[in-house]
């Protein structure tokens, strides 16, 4: 039994760091889907989430849920700033530009935060004390992991509940779908592009901080790896389709666990990797991406 | 109740509208002919605010509206239905007429209109909760007058409604273009089938 012993733990770290590059690619799958555009620097709002999500617990010592919802707020406003300033005048200009911006952005930010705080990794404070229960045999749970995933899925129903049941879900919805035609509707193009950043980012600073406190350690340039996973994992469900982005990463953090699980992490990073060229060979769209013909 | 005067639109360097003027009179139909590339969707954008021109203006009930965005020209009762229907098709028919009147925040006033929009286009309620790209052409063509219609335009533009479809069909969207001008709508149509849009037009430019 030793074998599944290890298979089930796996798959429970997996769904932790699953979770995690869900809520970060779900991001990357909104901007793509209205704007067109890879937000490389997605992976380093997700690390000022973090480090909000530190300055809010350690230095302010307010629990979890408040240094959740500031860190989420601030976050918005950030990446609305950030497509405001950077994307929106680019909006017109041929698209390797913008990207080109994007990773500028990036740079930026991860570069910004080092001046700001200096290099070192910070030590998460022990916000929520860690409770272990023993499944059976030797496998484990603990009370972060039970919490990392309960908020995802709080926040992925509320999210769809927002794309699908309210107005600005609706208009979201149609201008990736047409923009031009969705201005005819009256809708304001420019604010629903910024409410896709807002919530993006928002999601991104979720993934920050619940990520500060199941690993404790934070730094400037943490974005940049789970960043690029997380395209991986928006890339793996289809790019521009939100079930496609929960999809992807989940399977991508379980398949990373049980790599690292099976003695292999040092595969850990390329296994990612190689999952995307396999999918952009074998399926380009992604899981989940279909060609839509429409009839005229 | 709409006046053009005298518009010049550029698309960089290439001076697509080099003077246009048209003047449309409340209640009436108003056609606009003109052959291919001749720039008449670029009119009809131009009045609906998504592209501004380089010099003239535009009136709407004798208020300059040229350069206003296109969400406070729709607001005011001016809404364009575009040229190859554009509706959201991988949306539900019902979802396409609720964005129609994403401008209306009374509830009731929306369904309303959708009711109004189901009368007169019964085999939209047959297929209301499927997606609008399953609709055959004129169905198309009926979901995206629809959705117009769901913000209570003053002014419908129609840009060639007749596109692509039968001649049965294109009868039947004629009528109903009649219907709805006797109704009350001042309607702004661009055709490429002169014969039809003259049959219904009261002026033609």
């Amino acid at each position: 039994m030793e074998v599944m012993e290890v298979f089930l733990q796996q798959l429970i770290n997996g769904v932790s760091l699953g979770s995690i590059y869900a809520l970060i690619a779900l991001g990357y799958t909104m901007v793509y889907g209205i704007v067109q555009l890879i937000n490389f620097a997605h992976g380093d709002v997700y690390m000022v989430g973090a480090y909000l999500g530190f300055f809010a617990t350690a230095i302010l010592g307010w629990s979890f849920l408040p240094a959740l919802l500031m860190s989420m707020f601030v976050c918005a406003c950030l990446g609305v700033t950030i497509e405001k300033l950077a994307y929106k005048p680019l909006r017109m200009a041929p698209r390797i530009a913008a990207l080109i911006t994007a990773i500028g952005v990036s740079l930026f930010l991860g570069y910004g935060m080092m001046l700001l705080v200096g290099p070192q990794v910070r030590t998460f404070p022990q916000v929520l004390t860690e409770v272990q229960w023993k499944l059976f045999g030797s496998i484990t749970v603990t009370n972060r992991q039970v919490i990392i995933l309960v908020v995802t899925i709080a926040l992925m129903l509320l999210l769809q509940y927002i794309v699908h049941k309210t107005m600005i879900g609706k208009a979201m919805r149609a201008v990736s779908h047409d923009k031009q035609a969705a201005q005819l509707m009256g809708i304001n193009v420019n604010n629903t592009i910024s409410a896709t950043f807002a919530i993006g980012s928002s999601l991104a600073a979720a993934a920050g901080v619940l990520v500060g406190i199941y690993y404790n350690a934070i730094n400037p340039l943490m974005g940049i790896m789970p960043g690029l996973k997380a395209f991986v994992a928006a890339v793996l469900g289809g790019i521009g389709i939100i079930p496609g982005a929960m999809t992807g990463g989940f399977l991508l953090g379980i398949v990373e666990a049980m790599v690292s699980g099976y003695g292999k992490s040092l595969y850990r990073d390329p296994v990612a990797f190689i999952i995307l060229i396999i999918i952009l060979i074998v399926k380009p769209a992604g899981l989940f991406g279909k060609n839509i013909r429409e009839k005229v | 109740m709409l006046k053009v005067d005298d518009i010049h639109v550029y698309y960089g360097a290439i001076h697509a509208i080099k003077g246009i003027s048209l003047e449309v009179p409340q209640g009436k139909i108003v056609t606009l002919i003109g052959a291919n590339g001749a720039g008449k969707t670029t009119t009809l954008n131009t009045i609906c605010g998504l592209i501004k021109p380089k010099t003239g203006k535009v009136y709407f009930e004798d208020k300059d509206i040229t350069g206003v965005a296109t969400q406070e020209i729709v607001k005011r009762g001016l809404t364009q239905v575009p040229e190859g229907r554009r509706i959201f098709a991988n949306m539900p028919i019902y979802e396409n007429l609720e964005l129609g009147a994403y401008l209306k925040k009374d509830k009731k006033e929306v369904a309303e209109s959708m009711e109004r929009v189901y009368k007169r286009f019964p085999r939209l309620l047959e297929r209301k909760n499927q997606l609008a790209g399953s609709l055959s052409g004129g169905e198309q063509q009926m979901l995206a007058m629809g959705r117009a219609l769901m913000s209570k335009p003053r002014l419908l533009l129609l840009d060639e409604p007749s596109m692509g479809l039968s001649p049965i069909l294109v009868k039947e969207i004629f009528s109903i273009i009649k219907e709805l001008n006797e109704q009350g709508t001042t309607i702004l149509l661009v055709e490429q089938n002169a014969k039809m849009a003259l049959s219904i037009a009261h002026k033609a430019m």
